[in-house]
């Protein structure tokens, strides 16, 4: 895998700059622990985060934020969008992308020296998403195939235990991903090896109806690691029944992974 | 003299002198690498040459960048994408700031501390002895590598002027002449042809009473824009589509005819046939100033007398202040000549003008006169240096069969040719092919 020292597409055309929605959690003293920025996917943005995981990890001690990622962008232009938050924090900072934000945040680690990445329900692997989603809701990924929006059924996002109507506020939520970026999902090309090597950590479900077992163990297998697996949980581990498990565990693996520097 | 006979050993820990956008850039990538660093800086802050505060530093009022953002920022480390194109100094020390603080750098950084001696101790190991710069007691501490990057823009040259001990005016270096209103109601004459004498050229046609430009060769001034985007964005496109070498220089003279003109008219020595090797000098006003004949073009100086200066072509003008911008030379003080192969001149001998041919543990990083900017070249250098030391600590094997294979490389690969006679020549590469050197290198030194 080569370096990639020659940008030509960013030097002869540099991503336009926008206004970042971002989010942010902060503890109430400095621990020295690295700053996260959550990286949401498709139809999401940073209420996803917001709504459990900035808080909880801002009172472990993790300085957290969320960005949003443009609209009508491409995945070149969401990464910028990633590293340019990342570049803006006080210090390093871990990047932890859900779903197509994953996909992001991947291409957002060959491009920035993340202190980690983790990769939360990660739709890396675009044709095996796509089979599982014809699979488990036929009806609202046929649409996408040709242009139209994707559209994610509650059992695939959450778990049975979390309340219906619940479930459908956060689907109300949901805003229709553009075309060129559903795309990008299945036709991508591999992302570079990350910069200066950060650990990296896979979280998923089994019980996952957008993202398969086997494509969790292939992306966990690229990073030479098992994945983490939280069973009976849906797509958005993040707003999902029992959310505080996978971050309680993330948490823990940064800090083991990351010992905290004295500021 | 020691204040103390103990030598302290770091062990595995590297040396890095400097922090300026080199040195920086050479500490978070060493640790980044796995490396212990300790990085002394003479100054109390990080900057080098950018950070104006510094005595030392050539940075002047005016001094923005002529490389647009894009092709300035480290690679890793992207500047606000709300910037301008072309930042100024300000916002180039700002990021800086940001870049050390951003990696937790300065820990690493033992300010207001002067390298007085690097020797070699032994195994490729390095004895550096450190004091402050106005003297006192020394330390010397022992370091498995030493990167020196220390800039290459702060010690001025001037060159021999004949008759310039008789001449009763000011000549100065441009080093010293960092506020416009130095050059207020004055007959000023400029010598170079390089940015910053075509900016102290600009600056004066603003304020001073008379101003001559004088220099030795044509060069290529070219705007900052083309097209309403700054000029490097649209080379930068040509040579994504891969457009050939020849090709893409005839495009950029044809546009520069076109949007400067043709300047001979107005004395400008005629510029060379190659435009795109060296440093680009990138000022839009001075052919403006041309034009208005605010700024009166003329050749060499031949000598200069107790009123003023006679010039190549015989003409006498007599300025009452001369500003030599004629660029710095690589100076390391605290290094034998030999170490760095450095010829009679002053010129090291590097390969990738980076890496010591004879100490594999000695690096130099940022000692570049690229047509692009410099931080994506320290950053790639830097990591050269980092896989490159990991690897001669880590496999000696196969780092002798890097080395073998990378010292049959001939430099016209990644240094091109010989672009002039100026120290800044000596560094002058084009980046895009010194850019694939370097990748070909790092491809190499990967871990197996």
């Amino acid at each position: 895998m080569r370096s990639d020292l020659l940008r030509f597409a960013d030097w002869s055309s540099p991503v336009r700059p926008v206004a970042r929605e971002l989010s942010s959690a902060l503890p109430d003293g400095d621990e020295g622990r690295p700053p996260l920025l959550f990286v949401p996917g498709l139809g999401h943005g940073p209420w996803a985060f917001t709504e459990h995981w900035l808080g909880h990890a801002a009172r472990r001690g993790f300085p957290a934020h969320a960005v949003g990622l443009r609209e009508r962008g491409d995945l070149r232009a969401y990464a910028h969008d990633v590293v340019q938050t990342a570049a803006s924090l006080p210090r390093q900072a871990v990047l932890i992308g859900h779903g197509a934000g994953a996909l992001v945040v991947s291409r957002a680690l060959a491009r920035y020296p993340a202190r980690a990445g983790v990769l939360v329900a990660p739709v890396l692997d675009g044709w095996a998403g796509l089979g599982a989603a014809l699979r488990a809701n036929p009806l609202g990924t046929l649409p996408a195939i040709v242009g139209g929006a994707l559209r994610l059924s509650r059992r695939q996002l959450f778990s049975p235990e979390l309340p219906v109507e619940q479930a459908d506020a956060y689907r109300g939520r949901l805003v229709p991903a553009g075309a060129r970026a559903q795309w990008q999902l299945l036709a991508h090309r591999a992302a570079p090896r990350p910069v200066g090597s950060p650990p990296v950590l896979v979280v998923g479900s089994p019980d996952d109806r957008v993202v398969p077992r086997a494509a969790l163990d292939r992306t966990a297998a690229r990073f030479g690691a098992a994945p983490l697996l939280f069973p009976g949980m849906g797509h958005d581990l993040m707003l999902d029944a029992g959310w505080a498990e996978p971050i309680d565990a993330i948490l823990d693996w940064l800090g083991k992974e990351l010992p905290p520097t004295t500021p | 003299m020691h204040d103390t006979g103990e030598v302290a050993d770091r062990r595995a820990a590297v040396c890095v002198i400097g922090a300026g956008a080199s040195g920086l850039a050479a500490i978070k990538n060493l640790r980044e690498h796995g490396f212990a660093v300790d990085c002394y800086e003479r100054e109390t802050s990080v900057g080098g040459a950018w950070n104006w505060r510094h005595h030392r530093s050539p940075v002047y009022a005016g001094t923005r960048l002529v490389t647009s953002r894009a092709r300035t920022e480290f690679p890793d480390f992207p500047m606000p994408d709300t910037w301008p194109d072309y930042p100024d100094h300000t916002r180039l020390l700002s990021y800086l700031e940001r870049y050390c603080e951003h990696f937790g750098l300065a820990e690493h950084i033992w300010f207001g501390t002067e390298v007085v001696s690097v020797v070699p101790a032994g195994d490729g190991s390095w004895d550096v002895t450190t004091q402050s710069p106005g003297g006192g007691a020394s330390h010397t501490q022992r370091y498995a590598a030493v990167v020196v990057a220390n800039g290459h823009n702060w010690a001025p040259y001037l060159p021999e002027f004949p008759g310039a001990d008789s001449y009763r005016g000011r000549l100065i270096h441009a080093a010293m002449c960092k506020d416009p209103a130095q050059l207020r109601g004055r007959r000023v004459l400029i010598v170079g042809g390089g940015n910053t004498g075509c900016d102290l050229a600009v600056a004066g046609a603003q304020h001073a009473a008379e101003v001559w430009h004088s220099t030795r060769r044509g060069h290529w001034y070219g705007p900052r824009y083309l097209a309403g985007r700054p000029v490097d964005q649209v080379q930068a496109r040509l040579l994504r589509r891969r457009v050939p070498s020849p090709l893409r220089r005839w495009l950029y003279r044809r546009a520069l005819r076109l949007v400067v003109g043709d300047l001979t008219r107005h004395g400008v020595a005629p510029p060379p046939h190659r435009p795109d090797l060296g440093h680009p000098v990138r000022n839009g006003q001075l052919a403006e100033y041309l034009h208005d004949g605010r700024i009166v073009a003329v050749p060499d100086i031949a000598r200069f007398d107790a009123v003023g200066v006679t010039l190549a072509d015989g003409r006498h003008i007599e300025p009452d202040l001369v500003v030599a911008a004629t660029g710095y030379r690589p100076q390391f003080e605290f290094l034998a000549p030999e170490l760095l192969d450095t010829d009679a001149e002053g010129r090291p001998d590097l390969h990738l003008h980076a890496f010591a041919r004879q100490h594999p543990t000695l690096a130099v990083v940022g000692l570049l006169e690229p047509d692009a900017g410099l931080l994506p070249l320290a950053h790639w250098q830097s990591v050269a240096v980092a896989r490159w030391l990991r690897l001669y600590a880590t496999d000696r094997a196969r780092a002798a069969q890097v080395q073998r294979r990378e010292s049959t490389r001939a430099p016209r690969g990644w240094s091109g040719r010989r672009a002039g006679p100026a120290p800044r020549d000596w560094f002058a590469v084009e980046s895009t092919r010194y850019l694939r050197a370097l990748e070909d290198l790092l491809t190499r030194l990967e871990p197996a």
